[in-house]
């Protein structure tokens, strides 16, 4: 099988438990490079914890989960040791939080904050490191002039960008988003949904992206999991999922969608 | 002299000062990593030195000769009373000429003229943590120096040069020692930077408050931290010392009336004041 085939990334059998309680339960799932996976269900139904395994924030019950790195060696994720963890987070990977205080520096520049990738993997040139976020600002849409100012300046749909333009700049592989659209209004949300799109199709870029909202998983993702009390109970390619679900739940979530 | 006999020789028991020695010992081992102490109380408040005077009472035995400054000066309130602290627990000669000195403990700066082998130099320490104002968790701090993860220092470099041209800090320099640990050398004038780098002299570190000893062998490879593009510049001034006529020392304003009446003099008062004794003559020809 050539490299282009093969899985960024394979989780088989991840559960969580705490204590008696199910985070998630025997959850399998391939990801490949330039595909967009979205996870929906209600809250409660395991999609963060499923999030938060995948990215290696949460140490599994049971369950594993292998990575092709950038040398094309797959590796057992939790095998890794915490440098080459943080490594990847700051490099292969990009992670984009809803609430954008949780991604950002708040105290730091927008060029500070998008510069911080590069200097963590030794880039040592001020103008150099300037440009790049320069071109990283332009790219998501962000004034070059507010460079310098700070994030508590920024509207919520531009704070959202900047995180993204923050996990770009090292040219990620695969990035995590959480609930992304989270908390913007509809107009600033059609604008970051299509930032995302276009990054995705020009980085051939994998995503997995957290939502509750379908219309966003409409537009954003190529397959769908549907996951209710921590169990995935349909998965699919997104369109065949939304128009045609199968599972009783998922027909309720979707009549349930004002939009759907 | 009866105060020397109701306290122990340098006022500190000596299984706390075994102690502190171990974590010197520590120190010297793994330069400019943080060893954790157990702080004692000391007859003085934080912030007044408590680090540095634990550490030189550790390390004090009744030949050493004893020199306190405090921003460069001998006779500030802090250097006088740490002197006078010292001479009455250990009874141990003092000194204000660094040549003289076995032991130089300094608040802030490291004396002008060179130090030799043998000498040791006791910083006095608020915040060891050079990453401190960036990461507040100590748990992530430490994760940092472990992994060797000091990307974000450069970030508050580049948010200096973002916001002031230049690299605007002026103090507190972060270094690198021998390539592997980030550290803060105290609020040091960037000034005084370079003469940490292959020093003979020992250099300890000392913070009271943060519990924390951190140290320089001699002959350690200290580099202050920077961009290709914006490298690291040690402070110059504009004029020479109005006293000595120095023009190669750290300066202080002294003002001189509430008129704008100022000048600009050595910090360090026992270099100026040799300058001034070997060669008053040709000063006081200068200044005419």
């Amino acid at each position: 099988m050539s490299a282009a085939e093969e899985a960024l990334l394979t989780a088989a059998g991840l559960t969580k438990l705490y204590g008696a309680r199910i985070g998630c339960m025997d959850v399998s799932l391939d990801l490949y490079a330039g595909e967009v996976l979205a996870v929906v269900g209600e809250s409660g139904s395991g999609k963060s914890t499923l999030l938060s395994l995948l990215a290696t924030q949460l140490r599994p019950t049971h369950g594993h989960i292998r990575y092709r790195m950038r040398d094309g060696v797959v590796r057992d994720l939790f095998t890794l040791g915490e440098a080459e963890r943080r490594f990847l987070w700051r490099t292969d990977w990009g992670f984009v939080h809803q609430d954008p205080r949780l991604g950002l520096r708040m105290g730091v520049s927008a060029g500070g904050n998008v510069g911080e990738r590069l200097m963590a993997v030794g880039w040592r040139n001020y103008g150099r490191i300037r440009g790049e976020a320069l071109a990283w600002l332009a790219r998501v849409e962000i004034d070059t002039e507010r460079i310098d100012d700070l994030p508590t300046t920024f509207s919520g749909g531009m704070r959202q960008r900047l995180q993204i333009a923050k996990h770009m700049v090292t040219a990620p592989r695969l990035v995590f988003m959480d609930e992304p659209t989270g908390g913007l209004d509809v107009s600033v949300q059609a604008r970051l949904l299509d930032l995302m799109r276009g990054l995705v199709a020009d980085h051939g870029l994998a995503v997995v992206i957290v939502t509750h909202d379908l219309a966003v998983a409409r537009l954003l993702s190529h397959r769908l999991l549907v996951m209710r009390h921590g169990r995935v109970i349909e998965t699919g390619l997104t369109d065949q999922v939304l128009d045609d679900p199968r599972e009783p739940y998922t027909q309720l979530l979707v009549s349930a969608d004002l939009r759907g | 002299m009866t105060d020397a006999v109701a306290y122990n020789f340098a006022y500190l028991d000596e299984q706390s000062k075994r102690t502190i020695r171990r974590a010197i010992l520590k120190a010297v081992a793994i330069p400019g990593y943080q060893v954790p102490f157990p702080s004692r109380e000391m007859p003085m408040p934080y912030g007044w030195g408590t680090g540095g005077v634990q550490v030189t009472a550790s390390i004090l035995g009744p030949h050493d000769v004893l020199k306190v400054i405090d921003q460069g000066a001998d006779d500030t309130t802090n250097a006088v009373s740490i002197r006078q602290f010292f001479a009455r627990t250990a009874g141990v000669r003092t000194t204000t000429r660094t040549s003289e000195a076995s032991i130089i403990q300094t608040r802030h700066r490291i004396p002008e003229a060179p130090l030799a082998e043998g000498q040791i130099v006791v910083f006095q320490v608020p915040i060891p943590e050079p990453l401190r104002f960036l990461e507040p968790r100590e748990s992530e701090t430490r994760q940092l120096h472990a992994l060797e993860d000091y990307g974000l220092m450069h970030v508050k470099l580049y948010e200096d040069i973002a916001r002031h041209g230049h690299i605007a800090t002026a103090y507190a320099y972060p270094v690198m020692v021998e390539a592997r640990y980030l550290m803060d050398p105290s609020p040091t004038p960037k000034f005084d930077n370079p003469k940490m780098h292959m020093s003979p002299a020992l250099q300890l570190f000392g913070a009271g408050r943060e519990q924390r000893i951190y140290a320089l062998p001699p002959y350690t490879r200290v580099v202050s931290l920077d961009f290709d593009d914006h490298p690291f510049a040690r402070t110059r001034f504009a004029q020479p010392c109005a006293l000595c006529g120095e023009r190669h020392t750290y300066l202080d304003e002294v003002l001189l009336d509430d008129r704008g009446g100022r000048m600009f003099v050595c910090s360090d008062t026992d270099y100026c004041q040799e300058r001034r004794t070997t060669a008053a003559p040709e000063a006081r020809n200068e200044r005419r």
